[in-house]
């Protein structure tokens, strides 16, 4: 279903692609420095860096993904969304003010900030690109998936023109533009999906026939158990036949029939009641073993003419009570009344015949509201709905992946770094999760009302909302349209940026032997921009046909894996080494990616192998990789000496980026901190003293001057055997236990 | 910021972290094992599903104002009483 580009849609997409562009060039002035490119100098206001979270989080998976998939299954796009926004739970109570604290440019500053070590700066840059990729993919399909209805151009086209366009942002500005263009997107993104939902809940529900409903046909009854006999026999089919099934179709669970106009038509088959079945006119399009469509609903293919479209879907069958159309509803009256109707769901089935010809039959599954609204429908969650532990395994390991994926997309992490301090970087993910809640609450609602609305397209669940849009209003189309382009624009920047970072920064510098100038340091990065944005273009077009949704799913599953282990286990345990964060982050990110392709939805989906063959037990490795990326960070800590505090917590002569001598964390044009430190006892060692209160110098004799200190040693965390303070260095250093590092010194000694 | 500000903070957070995810646990949990259950619609006409799934949104929320409510305060300096 592609109709005619509507002029007013492509002036209002160019509009908000100039102005994203003109606040590019613009804000690109600030973003000379390395510091201003990647970072933002860390001047950007703590509300404005809240809404630029929300644009950075609500990409096309969310927008595009979530609301398609809840049109096509209900209440299982719901989880996503849940999952989701459960993950800024973890990005506000643990990772938000470390990783402020603890970084400066990259998802490896943060890592690497006890250690001076090239290994973690190599793995965890690498890890950074891996997700990054994995996020871009999904980006790009579904920028493909929106030019189509709106410009009129082929799905190649549309990944290629965000490619570029992105190419150009990220070239010519940087974090500071980025992040306002995040800004105004995140907002008119929760803005206009509030006006959207409340359109639907003003229109309320009908079961007045769409285009689909006038035109595909509804026989019968018959009985269920003389089927073929009582059709050839019915008025609707004389003169017509049953196709036989042959090849492929025998196993199809389909009718085919040719009538006496000479119209071939594929038919599924619906219960009616216990004795008797209906006959529900099925869509189909058929293919030739080149891929050349050849047939859409019994027209052929004209050479040198557009091809005959799909009907638009999506309908009420049944309202409670008998009524058609109940006016307008309230959230929960919306909600409870569409889980006692009936409504009409698309299933697809793809048919290939032994000469390689492939015909996808589209066919309609009548199913009640309450069905609609409960979780299990979905192929990914059947499982939820199967008496076997395993197969349930795959929906919680998902979840598992959603809750902890989120404080683990570098994307999100590098935004930490855009504010001045930790109290702002508190009250922006504050400022986040109030948006992202509130959109994915809409989620809701959008999805459902596409469902009902009678304009999807049923060969592609990303475009739902926008398509519900064009039902609603052409404006509301275009703009809608537009701001799900912007989207992704400024999360592809940001995914970007955030791998042109680990490219420069991580690898480059830190583990080759180049050094850069500041403005090379820019420069390099802006080429790496150039490389990755060619890279996902690529991806995008070779993933078309994926949910986008979906393939963030692998994006979570991976950082979750990757990221997360390391990052929470630096946090609060101190007997973390090196080694061990270098173990869990590639162990975790191979893990991860290997499961995934050894998987059986991508056996399916990617390769085009049986699911059967796939070599993974379920297809979400969640539930295996990132427990696995804790133990390996465990073992591999235990197994490898504990780090000397002086060595890990001295300057470093690698460092890119030498700390000032105030201390690391002090960046940009702001004033050296205050000191707040309590008295540093009388025993600190001369040569601590002389490099000034950086955690890098801070340790006496294998302890912090807190931890010198018995009257300030803060207690540990509840939980910890025996408070650390009153324990012996070497104890201490050899400690497995949770020692609450990060609640009790590092905190200081950070500073 | 003093340490003691901080640490306070974190053990907060971990509170409010702990409290979550038990939920979260318990949501993912009864849609697992007792989806038949999750469609029983207590309240509204809207099931269990649904309105659970909506209350984890809402409180994640609430918790996160309440933690930037707490947290008010920790700006640059100790509370009464507590030691710098």
């Amino acid at each position: 279903m592609t109709s005619a580009p509507s002029p007013l849609a492509i002036l209002i997409f160019l509009a908000f692609v100039g102005l994203t562009l003109g606040i590019s060039f613009y804000l690109g002035r600030q973003a000379k420095s390395s510091a201003g490119y990647f970072a933002a100098h860390g001047q950007i206001p703590w509300f404005v860096n809240g809404v630029a979270f929300a644009g950075d989080y609500l990409s096309a998976a969310s927008f595009l993904g979530i609301c398609g998939m809840i049109a096509f299954y209900g209440y299982d796009g719901f989880l996503y969304s849940i999952g989701y926004l459960a993950g800024w739970i973890v990005a506000l109570f643990v990772v938000a003010e470390p990783m402020k604290r603890l970084g400066k440019f990259t998802f490896a500053d943060a890592l690497n900030s006890r250690f001076s070590s090239r290994g973690i700066k190599l793995s965890a840059g690498v890890s950074t690109l891996a997700v990054s990729i994995f996020y871009l993919i999904p980006q790009m399909v579904g920028a493909g998936a929106l030019v189509q209805p709106l410009l009129g151009l082929p799905h190649w086209a549309g990944v290629l023109m965000v490619g570029a366009v992105v190419i150009l942002i990220v070239v010519t500005a940087g974090m500071v533009s980025t992040t306002w263009v995040q800004f105004l997107k995140g907002g008119l993104l929760v803005a206009f999906s509030g006006v959207l939902t409340a359109m639907i809940l003003n229109r309320g529900l009908s079961t007045a026939p769409t285009a689909a409903a006038t035109q595909l046909r509804q026989w019968g009854p018959f009985a269920r158990a003389d089927l073929e006999a009582e059709l050839t026999a019915a008025p609707e089919l004389a003169g017509g036949q049953i196709v036989p099934a042959d090849d492929a179709w025998k196993s199809a669970p389909f009718l085919r029939t040719r009538e006496a106009n000479g119209k071939r038509s594929v038919w599924s088959v619906a219960p009616w009641d216990d004795r008797q079945v209906v006959l529900l006119e099925a869509q189909w399009q058929a293919v030739d073993a080149q891929g050349k469509l050849q047939e859409v609903n019994g027209q052929p293919v004209a050479d040198g003419q557009p091809p005959p479209q799909l009907l638009p879907v999506g309908r009420v069958r049944r309202l409670p009570d008998g009524v058609e159309r109940t006016g307008p509803l309230g959230p929960l009256a919306f909600l409870s009344t569409l889980q006692r109707s009936e409504i009409i769901l698309w299933g697809t089935r793809k048919i290939v015949d032994s000469q390689g010809n492939a015909t996808t039959v589209y066919f309609q599954k009548p199913t009640p509201g309450s069905q609609v609204l409960r979780p299990g429908e979905h192929p990914t969650f059947h499982g939820i709905r199967s008496s076997k532990l395993l197969d349930k395994l795959n929906f919680i390991s998902l979840m598992l992946a959603l809750f902890c994926g989120t404080a683990s997309l570098p994307h999100i992490l590098i935004r930490y770094y855009t504010v001045k301090d930790e109290a702002a970087a508190r009250k922006s993910t504050i400022v986040g999760i109030g948006c992202i809640g509130m959109f994915y609450v809409l989620t809701l609602y959008m999805g459902l009302g596409a469902m009902t609305s009678g304009s999807m397209d049923v060969r592609d669940s990303n475009m739902a909302a926008p398509l519900l849009a064009r039902g609603l209003s052409e404006l509301l189309f275009a703009v809608i349209s537009a701001i799900a382009f912007t989207t992704v624009l400024g999360t592809v920047s940001g995914l970007i940026l955030a791998s042109a970072g680990a490219v420069t920064h991580d690898l480059l510098e830190s583990v080759s032997s180049v050094r850069l100038t500041d403005s090379e340091r820019v420069r390099v990065a802006k080429i790496a921009s150039c490389f990755i944005g060619a890279i996902s273009i690529l991806l995008g077009i070779w993933f078309k046909e994926l949910n986008v949704s979906y393939l963030v799913g692998w994006a979570f599953s991976v950082a979750a894996s990757a990221n997360l282990p390391a990052l929470v286990m630096l946090l609060f345990w101190k007997r973390t080494t090196r080694y061990g964060i270098i173990a869990a982050v590639v162990v975790g990110m191979l893990s991860s990616l290997a499961w995934i392709l050894l998987s059986a939805d991508t056996f399916e989906k990617v390769y085009g192998l049986p699911g059967e063959a796939a070599w993974a037990p379920f297809s979400q490795p969640g539930i295996v990789t990132i427990p696995l990326g804790f133990l390996t960070l465990v073992v591999a800590s235990l197994a490898t000496p504990p780090e000397p505090e002086s060595a890990a917590r001295r300057p470093s002569g690698r460092r890119a980026f030498a700390p000032t001598p105030s201390g690391p964390r002090r960046r940009g044009n702001s004033p050296p901190r205050r000191p707040t430190e309590p008295a540093v006892p009388k025993a600190r060692p001369k040569a601590a003293s002389a490099a000034g209160r950086t955690r890098w110098a801070a340790s006496a004799g294998g302890r912090s001057p807190r931890a010198a200190a018995p009257q300030a040693s803060p207690r540990c965390v509840p939980g910890h055997g025996a408070p650390c303070g009153g324990r012996s260095p070497a104890a201490q250093a050899s400690s497995a236990c949770f020692s609450g590092w990060y609640l009790n010194d590092s905190l200081t000694l950070a500073r | 910021m003093t340490s003691t500000a901080s640490s306070r903070r974190a053990r907060l957070g971990l509170r409010l972290f702990a409290a979550y995810t038990l939920l979260y646990a318990g949501f993912v949990g009864a849609n697992a094992f007792f989806p038949d259950r999750m469609e029983a619609a207590p309240l509204a006409g809207v099931n269990w599903a649904v309105l659970s799934g909506l209350g984890l949104i809402v409180t994640a929320f609430a918790l996160a104002l309440a933690y930037g409510w707490m947290c008010r305060d920790d700006r640059g300096g100790p509370r009464p009483g507590e030691r710098p």
